[in-house]
């Protein structure tokens, strides 16, 4: 197809992402803004002020970018795992499948329709904070280069969970053994520096704790990390995931006998 | 220019039940194009590689010149697909789902919204638009998969059993539909159970069993090579009837089925039954010839390759 061809069908796919989980904001939007909303009453507000200075900042200030993470990363994740493989399962991802859209154009269709959920999601989570702290900002182009570069890879990341899924619960999995452990233990609620040295050096093998720390060191000039290494492990986990699911897509595996 | 080209084409699934043993298929542009063939013969693997949603194992496809393979965007431009089973996302409204599918084939937004009212309104379904496909009774879920299909304004229609399920009224405003866009050029192969069906649409049919074409001609010269025609005559009579020179059954005590051969015409059978006193009341094909001529080349398929 000639390039007006491909833009044509990947804004197609994408506006069909998103409107898909704005038809559904009920179950996509509205929880995270709950979730969140307790987490900054209970761990910010009622535990946070026994807590004290974590980093140099109040707990509050310090949790607020680890907890638009989370929310980016599961949100992300979600959004593309459960629209593919529903796609899979009602057989409708065949429309794609035998039109010539590109497989790139679909990767980024549906990883598109992710972002686009994490960010509204993450301008949320953050209208939310700001109920509870000022919430200051020291670089705003890390803030949105992590928080894109994060959303592309989970949501890529739910692409190839969603690639291989058999059943629904082949998509719950994930999340919930490994994207959850990870992200709690990714210095969302602590600074790794509160850790024992052998237990640092472990967490910095969690790819999470370069993502919380990117996205913090943008609102309050901390990290635990190198910056500039946060940056580099995210667009190498992005181009590897990519691939390996434009490789299956290509393929056919998950969606073609 | 032929619409279809397929050699060789052979397909071994996992766990190695082979679905296609070699099959060559060619299908020329503006054709009325029948695939028939009992269940699990090959015919939705077939059409399966042609619209990409099987792979091959082994084989060349050519799609109007252009090869599957190597030039799979211009072959996949060329075909429109109507599936068996409804593959639609059941909560999208019908008019997303047909400007989704142009989209993906590059119409723009404001091409497709012309060609999604032509299309939903000449298949009866504009006002039903802003409904999301769920729904839709089957008879209008499988009109709108002919509209999806033609979004794109494809060269060629692949139908998988489109009329599986509707009634006889939507059946036949299907057909009409189907024969009106073939006229304006649009190439159909069509697989079907009714074969009734493929005998009054198509032009040429192909039948396949066990992953091979088995018979591939127009309907007319299969039909002519069929020599021989079953019927059934409900009489009125007092004694049991003898018929000399015909091979018959009596179904019972008033109904009668004979076998005709096409040489020997259907008088002698009224002259001997006129001659026992017999009242002929009605009579009847017992069923449609094609199925016959169908279940014979099946049979005789099956018996070569068993011998």
């Amino acid at each position: 197809m000639s390039t007006s061809s491909n833009w044509v069908a990947l804004t197609t796919l994408w506006l069909k992402e998103c409107t898909r989980f704005m038809r559904i904001w009920v179950q996509t939007l509205v929880p995270p803004a709950i979730t969140m909303s307790l987490y900054f009453i209970i761990f910010g507000s009622l535990i946070g002020n026994r807590i004290g200075k974590m980093g140099g900042f109040s707990y509050m200030e310090f949790i607020v970018p680890g907890l638009i993470m989370m929310s980016v990363i599961t949100n992300s994740y979600a959004n593309v795992s459960s629209s593919f493989f529903s796609a899979k399962f009602q057989r409708n991802v065949e429309e794609l499948i035998i039109s010539p859209i590109p497989t790139w154009a679909i990767i980024l269709g549906f990883v598109g329709g992710g972002v686009a959920r994490a960010t509204l999601i993450g301008i949320i989570v953050t209208s939310v904070s700001l109920l509870f702290v000022d919430v200051s900002i020291h670089n705003l182009g890390v803030i949105v280069i992590t928080l894109l570069l994060t959303a592309v890879l989970f949501s890529t990341a739910g692409l190839l969970n969603a690639i291989y899924a058999k059943t629904f619960d082949d998509i719950s999995v994930v999340p919930t053994f490994v994207l959850t452990p990870l992200t709690y233990l990714g210095g969302v609620f602590y600074s790794l520096s509160l850790l024992p040295e052998f237990w640092q050096m472990v967490s910095k093998a969690n790819p999470i704790v370069y993502m919380v720390n990117g996205f913090r060191y943008g609102f309050l000039g901390v990290s635990d990390v190198s910056i500039g290494l946060s940056l580099t492990i995210l667009l190498v986990f992005n181009i590897i995931l990519f691939s390996l699911a434009y490789v299956l897509l290509e393929r056919g595996t998950g969606i073609r006998s | 220019m032929h619409a279809l080209n397929i050699a060789n084409l052979k397909k071994v699934y996992k766990g190695g039940v082979e679905a296609l043993k070699g099959l060559d298929l060619v299908v020329k542009e503006g054709d009325f194009f029948a695939l028939l063939g009992p269940n699990g013969a090959g015919k939705s693997t077939t059409i399966g590689i042609v619209s990409s949603l099987v792979n091959a194992s082994s084989g060349d496809v050519t799609i109007f010149g252009y090869d599957l393979q190597t030039q799979k965007a211009e072959a996949k431009s060329c075909i429109g697909l109507v599936p068996q089973e409804f593959n639609f996302n059941q909560f999208e409204t019908l008019l997303q789902i047909v400007l989704n599918q142009a989209g993906y084939y590059g119409v723009p937004r404001a091409e497709a919204k012309t060609r999604a009212e032509k299309y939903l309104k000449q298949l009866e379904l504009w006002d039903k638009r802003n409904a999301r496909a769920r729904e839709l009774s089957g008879g209008m879920k499988r009109r709108l998969m002919i509209a999806r299909a033609l979004m794109h304004e494809p060269k060629m229609l692949i139908l998988d059993e489109p009329t599986a399920g509707v009634d006889i009224e939507i059946r036949r405003s299907m057909w009409t539909f189907l024969k009106q866009i073939n006229e304006q050029g649009i190439t159909i192969i069509l697989t079907t159970h009714y074969l009734e069906e493929a005998e009054s649409l198509c032009r040429n049919i192909a039948i396949i069993d066990k992953g091979r074409i088995v018979e591939n001609t127009s309907i007319k010269a299969l039909l002519a090579t069929l020599n021989s025609e079953t019927f059934v005559l409900d009489i009125q009579a007092e004694n049991v009837p003898k018929l000399s020179g015909f091979d018959y059954r009596m179904l019972d005590d008033h109904t009668i089925e004979v076998d005709i051969l096409k040489e020997s015409g259907l008088n002698a059978v009224f002259v001997q039954l006129q001659e026992q006193g017999i009242q002929v009341m009605s009579m009847r094909n017992k069923s449609n010839r094609l199925e016959e001529l169908f279940v014979r080349l099946v049979e005789s398929g099956r018996a070569q390759v068993g011998g």
